[in-house]
């Protein structure tokens, strides 16, 4: 298998504080790859370098054996990458069906002449675009709903939604940060058989952050940990659920080594 | 104000517009609404970069001037054709626009509203102290009307059809740009940079599109406004004419076609008929919009009617509910 994406000792400093220390991380062509860690570990900053918001202190950004170190975040939507977000970040008084339409290459990569001039051919390529939105809504159950305003959708299904605008963008690497949060039992079933589907049926890899245990170690082909900016730890499920010093990070040590 | 833009309500309102000088003989009713035309189309740009992109202009009068000075001093001294002089006063404007849009629209808000209102005095001050070429204070008197095939179109009602015919180009480019993809994007920028980045949308690409095309159209009303009045000078591109054309944006409705014009119409109409109350009139139009803001802050044809899915309405596919154009 090969490497979608490979990190190499990836370092981002906010002033004295290292948010992410000298990372590496490789994820392999299909497989759903889960970061997990207490809070503050830098979960959200490794995202922040990976889609480009922040540009890494030090270190490398392979994509498909493409150096992204320096894109922008929209060059690396380009590439691939889309992602969604730890607080919800919906178009709010746009459509379900627009917030996904602005998302598609075809809908937002328009031409001004095109689309001051366009005739048939204009009309073919939109309905295209919106046919292309319709089937990924189908798929994250939201097609009945595609005229609503996304600030009218309940909160789960925003979730829903923000991970069908990330999937419209045509990627091949899909971050998901906190999928889950704020989701009951029910919906994060759905949830996850929604992220194996889309990793199955559409051949997308998925890189996750979440904090719910049990959905982290039923859905990952891996599992990286970090706490304090650090990766502490790389493995499959079991051997993260065994591992001495991820317990630790979570749980603190036992009562015996406790001085600091 | 729930007035359904339908067919038959906008062809009732273009056959009276069209039967007007028909009926009225009187220049001074015609140059009034010659003038609200020019602001119709003024509103309109301003609303284009203000409404839909989301970016607060403050010197949109700058546009404006430059479209007017161009357009001018091209008819003045090369005895550049009319309808030429339009086109090259709206693509010096659009590249003034460009421009300033280069460094500054990277800045947000208010800080782009300051910018833009620096802009437009400096714009203005270069009208009066370059004086080789704008004769300064004095301005530039007896700007030539526009000629077709060797008549001159001087009359009022030639410019009143002329401008007829200007604000519905406008009017249907704006629409097209603001229905597609492009206008989507626009509109994703304006509500939330960060995500429109995210999902592959170049917030600074969308920003100078809406600026430049914003000042284009400005600078055509500038042109026109040349050659109707025939004097210019600095005194008319003030910073008073960039905040009346944002009021009128703002009291029409933000992000709203039919409310940039409704709000033309009315702050040019308002005034001259307000004039029976002589020194009052202004403090009573000043106490009006204050009602109106508190009232309707939305504007007469602001959020609420917003259409949905245009696109796909456009696109030809699929069946659409409570299509309100708007």
């Amino acid at each position: 298998m090969s490497a979608i994406l490979k990190v190499s000792n990836a370092t981002m400093q906010f002033g004295g504080l290292v948010a992410v220390d000298d990372v590496s991380v490789v994820q392999r062509e299909g497989e759903i790859l889960s970061l997990i860690g207490p809070n503050g570990a830098g979960k959200t900053t490794f995202f922040n370098l990976l889609t480009g918001v922040y540009k890494p202190t030090k270190g490398q950004i392979l994509f498909l054996d493409e150096d992204i170190t320096n894109l922008k975040p929209y060059e690396r939507v380009e590439k691939g990458i889309s992602r969604t977000f730890q607080n919800i970040r919906l178009f709010s008084e746009l459509t379900t069906l627009e917030n996904l339409l602005v998302a598609h290459p075809d809908c937002n990569r328009e031409g001004l002449i095109e689309s001051i001039f366009g005739r048939s051919k204009l009309i073919a390529k939109r309905s295209k675009v919106v046919e292309d939105c319709e089937n990924i809504l189908e798929m994250i159950g939201l097609k009945d709903q595609e005229l609503e305003l996304a600030t009218n959708l309940p909160y789960g299904k925003q979730r829903l939604l923000e991970i069908g605008r990330a999937l419209a963008t045509n990627p091949r690497l899909v971050l998901l940060d906190e999928p889950g949060a704020g989701m009951n039992g029910l919906e994060k079933e759905e949830l996850s058989s929604l992220i194996i589907n889309i990793t199955k049926k559409l051949n997308k890899n998925i890189l996750l952050i979440e904090h719910d245990m049990k959905f982290v170690m039923s859905i990952s082909d891996r599992i990286i940990v970090f706490d304090h900016g650090v990766k502490i730890a790389e493995g499959l499920p079991e051997e993260i659920q065994n591992n001495q010093q991820v317990i630790e990070a979570y749980l603190g040590r036992g009562i015996t080594d406790d001085e600091e | 104000m729930k007035i359904k833009l339908t067919k038959p309500v906008l062809a009732v309102v273009f056959a009276l517009l069209l039967a007007l000088p028909l009926v009225t003989t009187n220049n001074y009713v015609l140059h009034i609404f010659i003038s609200m035309g020019i602001y119709v189309i003024l509103s309109l740009s301003l609303n284009f970069v203000t409404g839909f992109a989301g970016q607060l202009s403050l010197g949109h009068a700058a546009f404006y001037g430059i479209g007017s000075y161009v357009g001018a001093l091209i008819m003045l001294n090369f005895h550049v054709n009319f309808f030429l002089a339009l086109i090259i006063s709206a693509v010096v404007s659009g590249l003034f626009g460009f421009l300033l849009g280069l460094p500054t629209l990277r800045l947000k808000g208010d800080y782009l509203a300051i910018v833009t209102l620096g802009f437009g005095e400096i714009v203005r001050l270069v009208f009066i102290n370059w004086a080789k070429v704008t004769r300064g204070p004095l301005g530039l008197p007896g700007i030539p009307k526009p000629t077709v095939f060797g008549v001159e179109l001087n009359t009022s009602m030639a410019f009143y059809y002329m401008a007829i015919v200007m604000i519905i180009v406008t009017v249907v480019i704006m629409n097209k740009i603001i229905n597609s993809g492009i206008g989507m994007a626009m509109q994703t920028v304006k509500a939330d940079e960060i995500a429109a980045e995210s999902v592959g949308i170049q917030p600074i690409k969308y920003k100078m599109l809406a600026f430049v095309i914003s000042s284009a159209f400005a600078g055509i009303a500038g042109c026109f406004y040349a050659s109707f009045i025939s004097y210019i000078s600095p005194t008319t591109f003030i910073y008073n004419t960039s905040v009346t054309i944002l009021a009128m944006v703002v009291l029409g409705g933000l992000g709203s076609i039919p409310g940039s014009i409704v709000g033309a119409v009315i702050l040019t109409l308002a005034p001259e008929l307000l004039r029976f109350l002589s020194n009052y009139r202004m403090l009573i139009f000043g106490a009006l919009m204050v009602v109106m803001m508190i009232y309707r802050p939305q504007g007469f044809w602001g959020a609420g009617k917003r259409v949905k899915n245009i696109y796909k309405i456009k696109a030809g596919g699929g069946k659409h509910v409570g299509h309100i154009k708007g």
